[in-house]
This record gives structure tokens, sequence and C-alpha cells, in this order.
């Protein structure tokens, strides 16, 4: 995958769940057989469908990868511990990983050739908590999960992934750069127990037009946190459209010595939360950046269907990747912003020299 | 080793020094401790936000304290810190002696924080499985001397241990040399006890050699300990504390924990304390402790803290009083001393004006120096603000009571829409607020409705309009019709590169009856105002005016300037002697793009000439530097930029980009097309130009700088740039104003000016010589430079050769300017931000400058017709070159219709 990266811009699927709700599924087909006497309500767990209409999700799979994806993602945005225990489905969290791990799996084998392999992103979502923000306004320094529970549920997660085989852990729509410092930590714990760790990816989201995460990071400071990772592709997905985002990518390409990936939404949300971006138009922003070596990877998120992968892939066909640039060899740090030491040189150097 | 004498340094000492707070330290502050132990969390983290503000970098956290869960403390007082994007916007060092607490630490923070400390202390394995951790979470590190046998305490075991920790983090743990930070332990001296006097001159010598032999690493360190043997003897340990930094720092050491509360300004110790302390701490001589001692016990009670109630310093002259209080930053007596100086003063602007600023003066002169430290500097800054925050009501108050209403009022100053310069507008700003006058400055880019809406509001006296761009006249111009159908009768001020009294005559005063006043520069600007707003002066200047616009603009009125016809200014075209000459092929074809363009490359090709202009020191650079009369504020002003410099380089202010382009093109009569190819098959763009249409003579030719492209069958190319010295200098200047520094205000924006038209000039040359190489060999000096004695040249939009602003456009397009650089075009085509350069690279070696000068109808009408654009829109673009009048043009066009 690292040698394609470096020939060609490699393309991500879009939107699973607005693909989801095309089909419109009701309450009974998430239950399916298996959940039919479940005690709670499971209509809108999306990732649920992995195992109760598993063909909803090979088509959308199959859709995406006929329009020219070189990576699609497994339906596991929400399939971790914390996010499935407000359905009662805490316990199935590594089962939904693993079959939906396989399900997408066995499409890109299928579309695989020699000369165009695909590959699989095993999706870790946010979760539904943030680490570093407190669910309650009088109380600054209350939080509602802790670190090492974060770790926990990560961890089960990305070891459901990589044993249904993804090629790639895809952390994205970072909303709280400390969650995604769990689920690198956690990914780390994986390799420390001697697994094969597959290459990560680690997708923030800019979530308004401040230019800074949910928890208050520039770009630039969302990458100096989680540059530990060493990670395969740094970028951001969600919130906004393409034409909003392009300003952050910029500003991730000129710090981050990986490569870049990007897949915004199709556009702002309408007033019914829709999306109206065209085809043409995401495949135009997106080939833009492609021509201005700002990326390396590219895909769609919220509101992007098959017909804007089609468009995003011919629009970035044949144009060079960004070049990775030198690492910096120099002191950053972050909080809200980066810090990155002076460069350092022996005083009175001229002067000695004079 | 004559380390006293090279104090001369350029300045960049303590500005690469990374500065830890540490009041939020409870092993380092007992109030800190206090308010810990007792829970009073929403205090404690008021301690942290007081650490921001007066310039912490990073924010050490340390709750070693033996009464606490000290997880629990750390988790909460993070989880607070989090919620406080002014206090969490700097990174964190997670501080403490338990590796538990760090871990709980670590889990609370989003940022990438640093640990302190791991050390060698229990052997490798507990070493790698800390730094293995460290590592999954993000964090840099600390890395204390001390192994299996201990602490450090000679150069040569401080740097094995921190050799072999290198050496295991890098090879073992998988660190990055740049993310961890060795402390080398800095020890007591003057102890007594002879091993003890090497140590401030082991740590030094440490430093030096994990600087030269262990690339990347950092050196840290907590500066107080190397005077404990002076507990209770504040100036002597303040004396200590600098010295030892200053030679610390020199020889590599770039973090530290420093308390600002515990250095004093390295140039302020007594001579015979310095060479003593440097004595005891370079360890140059065996005596040297009690050499100290001696002299000890009569510097107790004149420290720091002593000085806020030192009798002696109160006992000098006010002037001397509030020098030395801006300097120590002591906010203590400074209203009262203020006040005592307003009393004695003619003005309260003359106490800002004169004991003030000599306070800041020398501050400045010190912290460039290296011999005072961004946290004093800070304290500095405040006790100025409280002055002058004393002063205020006073010199309102003044205003109020005067009976001489006529010197004083309320102007209203903006940069106009679509423009983005103001270093002129807020010279006159600052000149007219010396002079009392009370100035709104509603900043750069603002539109007509919001300067006559706030004119109105704040009822002000007049209305200044400032722009730099020929686009601009037109805004000032709507500014002024606008005026008019308001009903509003305020005076209306113009000023600005491009203004001038003649087009203010002919195409401002009409549209604005009450009065219209061109302003040359910021000199006269008072002795405008002051007229203006003189009831019994106003009257008869504003008829003198007008009668002097009246006079120039019926000169003007006399008909047409003659010009020559475009078809004879054709035939008469330059002659690129194409058949005897190929146009060299240049090394690359395509755009290239420089980010953060290195800064010293740029300070040497400084163009300092202009730059003193802006200041208006009219004279030649180097030569304004000896002269009789300006000579010395001319000097002044290059030491105070150059200054500056320094620390734009250190401190990497400014980020530089470029982007250059060179294609195929050949000229079609006086348009030049650009091709995406080679074969010159695919057109990418049209570049229009204008040609000169002056009278003609035989040795001159009428230029357009289409004749410099040759023509289709022979390939030739052109290239175009556009470069910024970064969006950085309009933040900078705007916090230095907001502090009330117009000074550096300017100062900055000036420099970005330079800086950002000597990397145009860099690249220029890189372009001859490198990337389109057809001058490989050239070697000219920056003075040549400046006299531009090379081949090419590289004209601007919007300048003489090319007056119409709206090519940029195209220049940009091709560029793909605004993605590589971040500049952006306005609606008039100026360039944000204001420190930028673009234009077009032509190779000929007969290409040189010049005007396009006056156009005729005819060429306007023949240009807007290439361009397939209106003749009245290129008349609107290009109103101070036409040749006639373009209500003329537009009543023939009614009548042939």
């Amino acid at each position: 995958m690292a040698r394609a990266a470096d020939a060609r811009i490699l393309v991500l699927d879009g939107a699973m769940g607005t693909m989801i709700q095309g089909y419109k599924p009701d309450e009974a087909t998430y239950r399916g057989e298996r959940f039919r006497n479940h005690s709670r309500d499971v209509g809108g767990n999306n990732e649920l469908l992995t195992l109760t209409a598993p063909e909803i999700i090979r088509e959308i799979h199959q859709a995406f990868l006929d329009a020219g994806a070189d990576i699609i993602c497994t339906n596991t945005f929400s399939a971790n511990r914390i996010s499935q225990a407000d359905y009662g489905l805490a316990e199935i969290a590594h089962e939904l990983n693993v079959a939906a791990a396989r399900l997408a799996r066995e499409g890109a084998d299928a579309a695989s050739t020699p000369e165009r392999p695909r590959w699989v992103a095993g999706a870790i979502g946010p979760t539904n908590r943030t680490a570093s923000i407190s669910p309650d306004v009088n109380d600054p320094g209350f939080r509602n999960i802790t670190f090492d529970e974060l770790v926990e549920a990560y961890g089960e997660s990305a070891r459901g992934l990589i044993e249904g085989g993804v090629d790639i852990l895809l952390v994205e729509t970072v909303f709280d750069t400390l969650n995604a410092k769990a689920a690198i930590y956690a990914i780390e714990l994986l390799r420390d127990e001697g697994i094969d760790v597959p290459p990560v990816i680690v997708s923030g989201t800019i979530t308004d037009r401040s230019g800074r995460t949910l928890t208050g990071q520039t770009p630039e400071a969302f990458w100096t946190s989680i540059s530990h990772a060493r990670p395969f592709a740094v970028g951001l997905n969600c919130a906004l459209g393409a034409g909003e985002m392009r300003a952050h990518i910029r500003a991730l390409s000129q710090v981050a010595d990986t490569r870049i990936s990007a897949y915004p939404n199709a556009g702002l949300p309408n007033e019914m939360g829709g999306y109206d971006e065209t085809p043409e138009e995401t495949g135009g922003s997106l080939g833009e950046w492609a021509r201005s070596g700002l990326v390396n990877i590219v895909g769609g998120c919220c509101g992007t269907r098959p017909e804007h992968i089609a468009a995003i892939a011919e629009a970035v066909e044949g144009v060079a990747p960004r070049k990775v640039p030198a690492r910096a060899a120099r002191l950053r740090l972050s909080g809200l912003e980066m810090f990155e030491a002076p460069a350092w040189r022996r005083p009175g150097t001229e002067e000695d020299a004079a | 080793m004559e380390t006293t004498g090279d104090r001369g340094g350029r300045g960049v000492i303590s500005n690469t020094f990374i500065n830890v707070g540490e009041r939020t330290n409870v092993t380092g502050s007992a109030r800190f401790r206090k308010l810990i132990t007792a829970g009073d969390f929403p205090a404690a983290v008021e301690v942290a936000r007081h650490q921001v503000e007066t310039g912490a970098q990073i924010l050490d956290v340390n709750l070693d304290e033996g009464l606490l869960d000290s997880e629990r403390a750390m988790t909460t007082f993070l989880n607070l810190l989090a919620a406080e994007p002014d206090i969490s916007r700097i990174p964190i060092m997670v501080d403490s002696s338990k590796w538990t607490v760090i871990e709980a630490g670590l889990k609370c923070i989003q940022g990438k924080a640093i640990v302190n400390s791991i050390s060698l202390k229990e052997g490798e394995a507990p070493f790698l499985e800390q730094a293995r951790a460290v590592r999954r979470f993000g964090a840099a590190v600390v890395v204390m001397a001390f192994d299996e046998t201990g602490q450090a305490d000679t150069a040569d075991r401080k740097f094995e241990i921190c050799q072999r920790s290198y050496e295991l983090l890098t090879r073992k743990a998988g660190f990055d040399p740049w993310d961890f930070i060795f402390d080398p332990n800095i020890f007591a001296v003057a102890t007594g006890i002879a091993e003890h006097n090497d140590y401030a001159n082991a740590f030094i010598e440490a430093t030096r050699r994990i600087r030269t032999e262990l690339p990347h690493a950092h050196v840290s360190g907590g500066v107080s300990n190397i005077s404990f043997s002076f507990r209770g003897n504040d100036p002597v340990r303040e004396a200590m504390h600098s010295a030892f930094l200053y030679h610390a720092i020199r020889a590599g050491m770039d973090m530290g924990i420093v308390n600002p509360g515990q250095i004093t300004v390295y140039d302020d110790i007594p001579e015979e304390l310095r060479e003593r302390v440097e004595d005891v701490l370079l360890n140059r001589r065996d005596d040297a402790t009690e050499r100290l001692l001696e002299i000890a016990d009569k510097y107790r009670g004149k420290g720091e803290a002593q000085k806020k109630s030192d009798p002696k310093w109160r006992e000098a002259p006010v002037e001397e009083r509030l020098k030395h209080a801006l300097v120590h930053g002591i906010t203590d007596f400074v209203i009262e001393d203020t006040e005592e100086a307003r009393q004695k003063a003619e003005r309260p602007l003359h106490v800002i004006e004169g004991p003030l600023m000599d306070g800041m003066n020398v501050v400045g002169d010190l912290f460039g120096a290296g011999k005072m430290f961004l946290p004093q500097v800070v304290k500095s800054a405040r006790v100025m603000k409280a002055a002058v925050g004393h002063l205020i009501p006073f010199m309102e108050a003044e205003k109020a009571a005067s009976g001489d209403d006529s010197a004083k009022g309320k102007i209203l100053m903006a940069t106009v829409k679509g423009d983005v310069h103001d270093i002129g507008k807020n010279i006159v700003g600052v000149v007219l607020q010396c002079n009392n006058y009370e100035v709104i400055d509603l900043g750069v880019m603002v539109p007509t409705e919001d300067i006559l809406d706030r004119a109105i509001e704040e009822k002000v006296d007049a209305i200044g309009l400032s722009g730099l761009i020929t686009p601009s006249l037109d805004r000032m111009v709507e500014v002024a019709q606008e005026m008019t159908r308001r009903g509003i009768t305020l005076p209306l001020l113009i000023g600005g590169a491009t203004t001038s009294k003649k087009h203010t005559a002919i195409r401002i005063a009409p549209e604005y009856e009450p009065g219209v006043v061109h302003v040359d520069d910021a000199s006269k600007a008072v002795g405008v105002v002051s007229r203006l707003l003189s009831e019994t002066h106003r009257d008869d200047f504003l008829a003198e005016t007008r009668a002097e616009q009246e006079k120039l603009s019926s000169a003007a009125d006399r008909g047409d300037r003659p010009v020559t016809p475009l078809a004879e200014a054709r035939a008469n075209a330059f002659d690129g002697g194409w058949e005897s000459y190929t146009p060299p092929e240049p090394a690359m074809t395509g755009i290239r793009v420089f980010d953060d363009y290195p800064l010293e490359e740029l300070r040497e090709v400084i163009d300092w000439t202009p730059f003193f202009l802006t200041w208006e020191l009219r004279g030649t650079y180097p030569a304004i530097l000896h002269d009789n009369v300006r000579g010395e504020a001319a000097r002044d002003l290059f030491a105070a930029a150059n200054a500056m410099l320094d620390r734009i380089e250190a401190e990497h202010w400014f980020t530089p980009k470029g982007v250059i382009g060179i294609w195929p093109a050949n000229s079609i009569g006086d348009d030049i097309e650009v091709y995406a190819d080679g074969a010159r098959r695919k057109r990418r763009a049209v570049l229009h130009t204008l040609r000169q249409q002056g009278a003609k003579s035989k040795d001159r030719a009428n230029h357009a700088l289409a004749d410099f492209i040759a023509p289709k069958g022979i390939p030739d190319w052109i290239g175009g740039f556009a470069v910024t010295s970064g969006p950085e200098a309009h933040e900078i200047a705007a916090r230095f104003k907001k502090d009330g520094n117009d000074y550096d205000a300017i100062m900055v924006s000036a420099l970005a000016d330079r800086l950002a038209e000597a990397f145009a000039e860099r690249l220029h040359a890189r372009v001859r010589r490198e990337f389109w190489g057809y001058a490989p060999d050239e070697m000219l000096s920056n003075e040549e430079l400046i006299r531009e004695q090379y081949r090419g040249i590289r004209p601007a939009a919007g300048y003489p050769a090319c007056p119409d602003h709206t090519e940029k456009r195209t220049i940009f397009d091709l560029l793909d300017a605004e993605a590589h650089t971040g500049i952006h075009l306005t609606e008039s085509f100026a360039m944000w931000p204001g420190a930028s350069v673009s234009g077009l690279y032509f190779s000929h070696p007969r290409a040189s400058y010049f005007g396009v000068g006056r156009l005729g109808r005819d060429q306007v009408e023949d240009y807007a017709r290439r361009k397939g654009v209106a003749p009245s829109e290129i008349e609107r673009w290009l109103g101070s070159n036409l040749g006639y009048r373009p209500d003329q043009r537009q009543e023939a066009e009614r009548r042939s219709a």
C-alpha cells in the first residue's frame, strides 16, 4: 500500500451512514432474527446491520468499489463498547468489528486485481464521550469517561478489526484529541502484545469555521499531539465541505511529515440536514487539492455517494500525490496551539567568526 | 577565559530560551502549596493563568505534597486547566517524582506534554519501561543526569550519563532525539566544601558537550539551586542566577525553570559583585568563595525584593525612580511616582514621552542584549501600562477643561475598502495622538458605510482616508460621494502613497463641497488638522485649499493631453532583434513553491532606503546613517530595526512563502500568450500589456512589456512570482498596537514590507542564476542588486510598466498563488497580507523598466476589446493613466449610438 501511495493518490470510499439511510431500514430490519426480542430499541444502530442485514452493507461496499475506491471502510464507526452500551449491546462490540472487517475484506478481495489491489480500512470512531470536556457546564473538572475506559474500548475494537483482516486502522472523526490518544495508546499496547498491527491513519475533525477541533486545537496542534503514532497518514474528515476544509488541510500539510488524507462532507448541511454538493463540485474541489500537491489520500464523508467517489477518483487520476516532506527535527509541543522550540545556534558564533 | 568581556551579543541569546513557568509547583511555591492543600482549585487555576499571562511558554505542574492524594490532585487540576482555553493554549510539563502521578497527569492531556522526569536511577529496565510509556502517551521527556550510582556531579559523569540515556532512548525506546531534554543537575556552589566548587562550571561544560556531541537534544535545569548557600541574601542569589543563566545559555542551555522574582538584570549587578560571583560560578580561583562571602553582606538588603522598599532608590529623582521601576518591573510605587512626575511636567503627555519612554528604551536594550529575560520584560510592560493608565484621565481632563479647543479634537482614520496598507496611516495617527488629538483608527479594508457610521456615532471632527494602491483612489471618491449624499459636512483628509494633490483636486474635491484636503506626509498632518479644526482659521484655510484645487483642476481640464496614436506607437515598438537573438531556454518550467523561506537569507538583501522613507527620513542608505541632520535618528532607527530583525529571525516571527513559475510564451501584438505545453499548442492564459503613447522620438521606442517576448515561431518564455513575508506581521502589529506600542507596530509592518521586497529580489536572483539560469555566473553585491545591474526585469501589476492591477488575477491563476502562498487578492486587487510582492519575469537582455504614462482613447478601447470588457471598466481601473476625460468618450459614444 505504501508503494501504491507513493505512485498515486489513493481513493477512500464515501458515506456509509448516508447509504444506509437510502435503504430506509426499519426497527425490524435492525433487529433481524437474532435481536427480535432485545429489550431496547436498536433502530439507528447502523453497525448492528453488519450482523442482521449483511447484504445491505455488502451492496454498499460493492457500490463504492465499483465507483473506484481503492480503500473501503468497515461499518464500525460506532462499533465500540461505549457507543453500543446505549443500545444495551456493549458485549457484542468485538463481534461487530470482526464481522464487519470480514464483510469488507470479502468485497475488497473480490474486486482486487494484481494491478489494482483494494484495501480495507477498519473504522474506529470517536465514541460518544469526550475525555477532555465536562458534560456538566457547572463542573468543568468532571468527566464521564476516563482515559483507561477509552483504552479498553478502543483496544477491543482494534483487536476485532485486526482479527477480521483489515489493512489499515482508521482512527477517524477525532473531535477530542485525548480520545484519539487513547486509541493510539490501545493500538500500541496490541503491538506490545506481539500482534501484527497494520498501519494507522488518524483523521481529525475541524468542527466549524473557527478552524479548531471541538476541544479547541488548531490543525497544527492536533498533528503535534498525535504524531507519536507515526501514522501512515494524518488528515481531516467530516463537519466541513471541501470549500471550508481546504485551509485546514493546507495547514496540516505544511507541518505533517507524513501522508495527508482528506474526506470532506458533500458541502455543509442544508436546512433539512441533507447535503447538496454535486459529485462534480466535490470532485472539482478535491482535484484542485490534488493538483496543488496537498493530498495523498482522498474520499468522502457525510453525504457522499458512489457518484461522488467516482467523480473524485476521476479528478485525481494521474495527478501526482503530495510529496511527504522531510522530518522536522525540532522539539514540538502542543496545548491548544503548537509550540516549536526555536532553532538553537551557539551564541557568539558570529562574533567569534569576526 | 575572558567571559565578562564579550557581552555585546547580538541579542539572540535570551530569545531562544524556553521559559517554563514554575509557580504551579508546590515544591517551589508556598502559596500554591497552600491553595492545593486547602483544595482551593479555582484559585490555583488563577495562578496558572497568571503564569501564562506573564510569559511562561510551558506550564510546569507539580503536586507532590505529602499530605495529598497527588494522583487525584493532578487529575482534578489538569481537568480544570483543560476547560480554560487561555491556559491550555500552552503545553504542560507534568512534574512529579512519582511515576504514577505522571501517568495520571498524562491521561488528562490532549496536547503533547513534557514529562519531568525520568532517569537511570533504578537501572536500565525501569528507565526503558517508563520511556516507552512516555512515548505511548506521545510526550517529550526530561532526563536527569542520574544513574545507578547516583547523581552526576562532574562534567564527565554528567555527559556520560546523558550520552548513555541518549543511546537508550533513540535505539531502544524509539524516541526522536529532539523529544528529550537533559537536566544535568544544577547543584549549589560556594558551600565551603571544595568538591562543590566546580559544580556550576561542570553544568556549563556538560551542557556545552551535550549540545555539541548529542545532536538535537535540549538542556534544561532548575536555576535557583545554584545559590542555595546564600539563602537569606537575595541580592547575591539574584546575581548568581543571572550570571549563571548568562553563561549556561551561551553554552547551550535552552530551557529552564526560572522564577522572574529571583533574577536581576545582568548589567545591573555591580561590577565587584559580578566579578566575584563569576569567579565562583566559573571556578576561576581557589579563594573565590571566601572573596564572595567577604562582600556578600554588603549587598544584603539590596536585592529585587528589597528594591521595593529600599530607601536608596526611593531617594532618587522621580524620573530615575520611574526608570528603575520599569527596569525592575516594580508596580508598587508607580502610581505615586507617575503622579509626582505629572505634577512636575507641563503636560501629562510629557511624562509618557519623557521618563516612561526612556525607561522602556533601557528595557528594550537590555532584553536585546540578552541581559533581561522575557518575564522581566513583561513585568516592565505592566508597569508602563499602570503608569499610562494613571495619566489617561488627566489627558482627557486636559482636553475637556482646556479653553483652547481649537487645537484638539477627534479624528477618525481608516484605510479604505480593498486596501490593506496602513503604515503611513499609523504614523499619522501617532503624530496626531502625540499632539493630543484623539484618534479613532478603524484599521484596514474598512467599507465606506462603516467609516461614515462611526464618524457620526463618535461625533468626530474630521475623517482621514488612507490608501496605497491606485484602485483605492476610486474608493476615496466613493466615500466623498457618499458623504455628500448623506449630508455630512466634516472635513475629509486624503493621504497615502498613490494619492496626490492633483488627484484630490480633480477627482475627489468636486464630489464633496464641504472640503477635501490632501496631506502629503505625517509631519504636515498636525498643521492641517489644527487649522481645519480651528474656528478662526478653518474658513480661510478651506478657501485657500479650494482655490488651489480649482487651479489644478482647470489646468488639467484644458482638454486632452496629446498622445501618439496607437498605430504609430506600435510602429515605433521596441525591437527585440529576434532575427539574431535566441531567447534562453529555462532550466525549469512550471511552478516551484517556497515554504517558510529562511529569513536570514532575506535579511542580507534588504534594500534599506525605502525603509527610511517609510519613517519619513529621506536619503540613501547607507549615506543617511552619516547625514548631518538625520544621521542620529537614522542610526537609532537602524539599530532598532536590526534588533527587531534579530528577534524576527530568532523567534521565527514570520513564515515567508513564495511561488515562482516559468512557462512557454510568445507575444501576439501587445499581448503575451502563455502556453501549457512546450509545443505551444495549448494556451493557458493571455497577459495583456499596455504601450507607451508618449511623443515619438527616433532613439526612444514606445515600449510595451509584450515587446520583450519573442513573437510566435521563436520559442520564448515568461516567468511570474508571488511572495509574502507572511500573515503574521498583521497579527503582531495588532498586538503591539493593542498594547499601546505603536512604534513597534509600525516597525514590524515596515520590516515585513522590506522582507517581502527582499524575498522578491532574492528569488529573482535565483531565477536568473538557477531556475531560468540565463545568468548562472552572476555575482552582484547588494548595492548592485538594488541598482538593478542585472539582466532581466520583474515588473509588477499596478506599477508604471503595467498599471493595470487586474492583470494580477491572471498571474495569480497561473501560479495558483492563493493556494501556495496564502496571499489573496481583495476586490481592489490589493494583496493580503500587505507585505506581498508579485509580478512577471522577463529575460530579454535589453528588457528595462518604463512607465506606460498617458493612454489614448484608441488604446483604452483596443485594450478593452482584447480583455473582453467594456471600455468604462478599463477607465475605472486605469483612471490615473487616462490622457482624456472618460465622460467625453462616453458622451461621444452616446452620440454615435
